[in-house]
């Protein structure tokens, strides 16, 4: 096309391709590391799942022993929260947001290239505990004592190294998209007319600027107390087991809202584009995401119940409050698909299963916030079905919309929307099959993180079932990376624009020149494409995308 | 097609140079004044296990082994004057390449750089009498939190130091102007950013004990 004739590329310059991407600033290089990294993770993780779902498949040891199995759950948590989903979240951020506001590269881009290349080293830290006697233990959480010296080996102490360097990454990814989302948009593009993804990574940003720090502090106070005989946490010396909980959900809860806003956000880019329609109550949502981000500080204790040291009314009524904005989300987004025009794209079908999955796992999180029920179902696998339902049906069918969404834009390549189709039709009945029985698991008392169970419980049937659902994820997983392997071996058919889109980054070529834009259009609304296409405002002529570019 | 809809690919170009026209923070300090956030987000994390802690002794704090006293040592005012004095002393530097004065910069850098060096050395001397006193990171709750707290706080002065330094040897080499000094205003807001922490660890650790 025509845009990117007008800036000839650099002449040649030899250097090898692996070079040039070992090398790069350009965010939408660093995006793409950040996500396949994210995804080679999501595999890792996910195998660690599948490990853990085959030995609670039947009661007795069949496959791992208990020592492997907690090391499995704990690895499992931690490489899913903090090496799949936060740099896959981060890698869209990466990539989407300064196409989104017309900008040509992020804010800092040396600095973002160090973001993404701390994850690698940082992940080699936490996996070298498997080779080094054994990984942390101790549940994701690495709850005090369990975690102290006495009780867990050299794996906790790669565990506390690897999050403290993961910690830096995600903050300075986090300052570089403030700055970028405050200094780099396009003219006219006020904060009001930010798109809503934008709105969502700015909120998740300040929440990381203000909550991985804590934990940071946390985990040098566990690291003292491991390694330099600190008291921290150890109340025979005079410290504070119960703190470590504090200090770990401060940072744990707001790093829940972390997780989820920018996939918030990435269904409410898919939902209006696939539904022909403008997001309903686009103010409603921006206040509604700014006040899940503040009183997403005030509800961390409602992880401690049942410690007896925590205000119990005070955390249950932040933690209803905070279910009202998410509340508003959901009526924005059915109000959005309302009469529209509905095409079911497999996008389109994550962004519906993720309300679905995410709505249950919501309820879950209201029924948890009433105190008494909490009592009862703490520690079950009830909350092991809640999180998986707001962490999977939420965050990952998020990721997977995004991933059809966007993989035009970035690679110039459909993804095959029949292997599509059949990707979403077994990982949401799998997903449902997995997370489904564990509500009824916890409510009859099975307890979450243990390797086996009694025969005659009454658990097996639900149990296998999930391990059925498990495997069927799996499967769902494999046909995602064939329909990957075989798009990205055809030609290039997708368009600048292939979803008549309203937003910025469908505004140049599918993948963009490595300077993004040679021109933008006039940004009026938070719709600047779409007005440019189909006349709103009543002032553009009709512009399609890519040809207006002849001057 | 229209070019009035368009915005120059040049004035694209020039935009982003400047971060899209030049209104408002620059870009650099706005980076180092939200890295100062997350700064002040660690730091308050060590408070909050402080006063956590703290809350439970009541009367009987700091809580140290049997016939071990925790006394102010005198070398702690002086370093304490000689940081606060020092925040005064970069701003005064600041000020001078705002008005496009190379030299002055220089001094008021060269001296801040000493002072906070002076700072550290008296901050190890006041470990090694701590020591020898048999107040350590290990063994009591109140030494672990001590410790901690002035420790990682010596870390970032240490850290002011170097990016001090920086500034120092650019500023010698001539590199900023009255214009163009983004990073000494950077670094300076991080040298007070240091300077009010130390303030809130002094009175925390020693004066409201």
């Amino acid at each position: 096309m025509a845009t990117t004739a007008l800036s000839p590329r650099a002449g040649a310059y030899p250097r090898s391709r692996v070079y040039e991407w070992l090398t790069t600033t350009d965010h939408k290089k660093i995006g793409i590391m950040y996500i396949t990294s994210a995804y080679i993770f999501f595999l890792i993780g996910g195998l660690m799942a599948l490990a853990i779902r085959t030995e609670l498949a039947a009661p007795g040891t069949q496959f791992l022993d208990p020592d492997i199995f907690n090391q499995a759950f704990t690895m499992h948590g931690t490489t899913m929260v903090f090496f799949f989903v936060m740099p896959m979240l981060a890698g869209f951020a990466n990539y989407i947001v300064p196409l989104q506001i017309g900008a040509a590269d992020m804010a800092f881009p040396r600095i973002n290239a160090l973001s993404f290349w701390i994850i690698p080293v940082s992940a080699l830290l936490l996996f070298s505990s498997f080779a080094l006697g054994g990984a942390a233990a101790g549940g994701w959480t690495s709850y005090t004592p369990l975690s102290e010296a006495k009780y867990a080996g050299t794996g906790q102490d790669l565990w506390l190294a690897g999050l403290l360097l993961n910690g830096v990454s995600s903050i300075l990814g986090a300052i570089n998209i403030l700055a970028t989302i405050f200094k780099l948009r396009a003219p006219g593009l006020t904060m009001l007319r930010l798109p809503i993804f934008v709105w969502t990574v700015l909120v998740t940003s300040v929440l990381l600027i203000f909550a991985v720090p804590v934990l940071a502090s946390g985990l040098v106070m566990l690291f003292i107390d491991r390694n330099y005989g600190g008291a921290f946490f150890d109340p025979a010396a005079g410290g504070d087991t119960v703190l470590w909980q504090h200090v770990f959900w401060f940072f744990g809860h707001p790093e829940v809202y972390i997780l989820i806003l920018p996939a918030f956000g990435i269904i409410s880019e898919v939902l209006p584009v696939f539904s022909r329609k403008p997001l309903f109550g686009y103010k409603a949502f921006v206040v509604a995401t700014v006040s899940i981000g503040i009183l997403g500080f005030g509800v961390w204790a409602h992880h401690m119940f049942t410690t007896g040291a925590v205000f119990l009314p005070f955390f249950s009524i932040t933690t209803f409050f905070i279910s009202v904005p998410t509340g508003v989300k959901m009526f924005n987004w059915i109000a959005t698909m309302w009469r529209g025009k509905l095409r079911f794209t497999t996008a389109m079908l994550f962004a519906v299963g993720f309300l679905a999955s995410f709505l249950i796992g919501g309820l879950d999180g209201a029924f948890s916030a009433s105190t008494p029920i909490d009592f009862a179902i703490q520690d079950t696998y009830w909350i092991v079905s809640h999180l998986h339902y707001v962490l999977f049906g939420g965050s990952a069918f998020g990721i997977m919309a995004a991933t059809y969404y966007w993989f035009p834009k970035m690679t110039g390549r459909f993804l095959d929307e029949r292997l599509g189709k059949v990707h979403f039709a077994i990982m949401f009945v799998g997903a449902h099959l997995t997370f489904f029985p564990m509500h009824l698991l916890g409510i009859s008392g099975m307890p979450r993180r243990i390797q086996d169970y009694a025969p005659n419980a009454g658990w097996q049937d639900l149990n296998l079932l999930a391990t059925i659902g498990s495997y069927l994820i799996g499967i769902g997983i494999l046909v995602l990376l064939w329909n990957m392997f075989v798009t990205l071996r055809g030609p290039r058919t997708a368009g600048d624009d292939p979803w008549d889109a309203n937003t910025l980054e469908w505004a140049t070529t599918s993948p963009p020149p490595s300077y993004n834009f040679d021109r933008l259009p006039e940004i009026r609304s938070e719709r600047p494409l779409f007005d440019l296409k189909h006349g709103g405002a009543g002032h553009a002529p009709a512009l399609a995308p890519g040809e207006g570019s002849g001057r | 097609m229209t070019a009035t809809t368009d915005v120059l690919t040049t004035d694209l170009h020039a935009d982003l140079a400047h971060g899209h026209g030049d209104r408002g923070i620059n870009t650099a300090l706005l980076g180092m004044l939200l890295f100062i956030a997350s700064e002040i987000m660690f730091f308050a994390g060590l408070f909050a296990a402080y006063f956590s802690v703290r809350a439970k002794y009541g009367s009987h704090w700091p809580a140290l082994p049997e016939g071990v006293e925790f006394a102010i040592n005198p070398l702690v005012v002086l370093a304490t004057v000689i940081l606060l004095s020092s925040s005064g002393v970069i701003q005064w530097g600041l000020w001078r390449i705002r008005k496009g004065d190379r030299r002055g910069l220089n001094r008021a850098f060269a001296l801040t750089m000493l002072m906070g060096l002076t700072f550290l050395a008296f901050q190890a001397t006041d470990y090694v009498l701590l020591a020898d006193e048999g107040i350590s990171l290990n063994g009591s709750i109140f030494g672990s939190l001590f410790f901690t707290m002035t420790g990682f706080h010596g870390a970032h002065v240490l850290g002011g130091v170097i990016g001090i330094g920086i500034i120092l040897s650019r500023g010698m080499t001539g590199q900023f102007s009255a214009r163009n000094h983004v990073a000494v205003e950077a670094v300076s807001a991080y040298w007070h950013f240091v300077d009010v922490v130390w303030i809130f660890l002094f009175l925390t650790l020693y004066i409201l004990r």
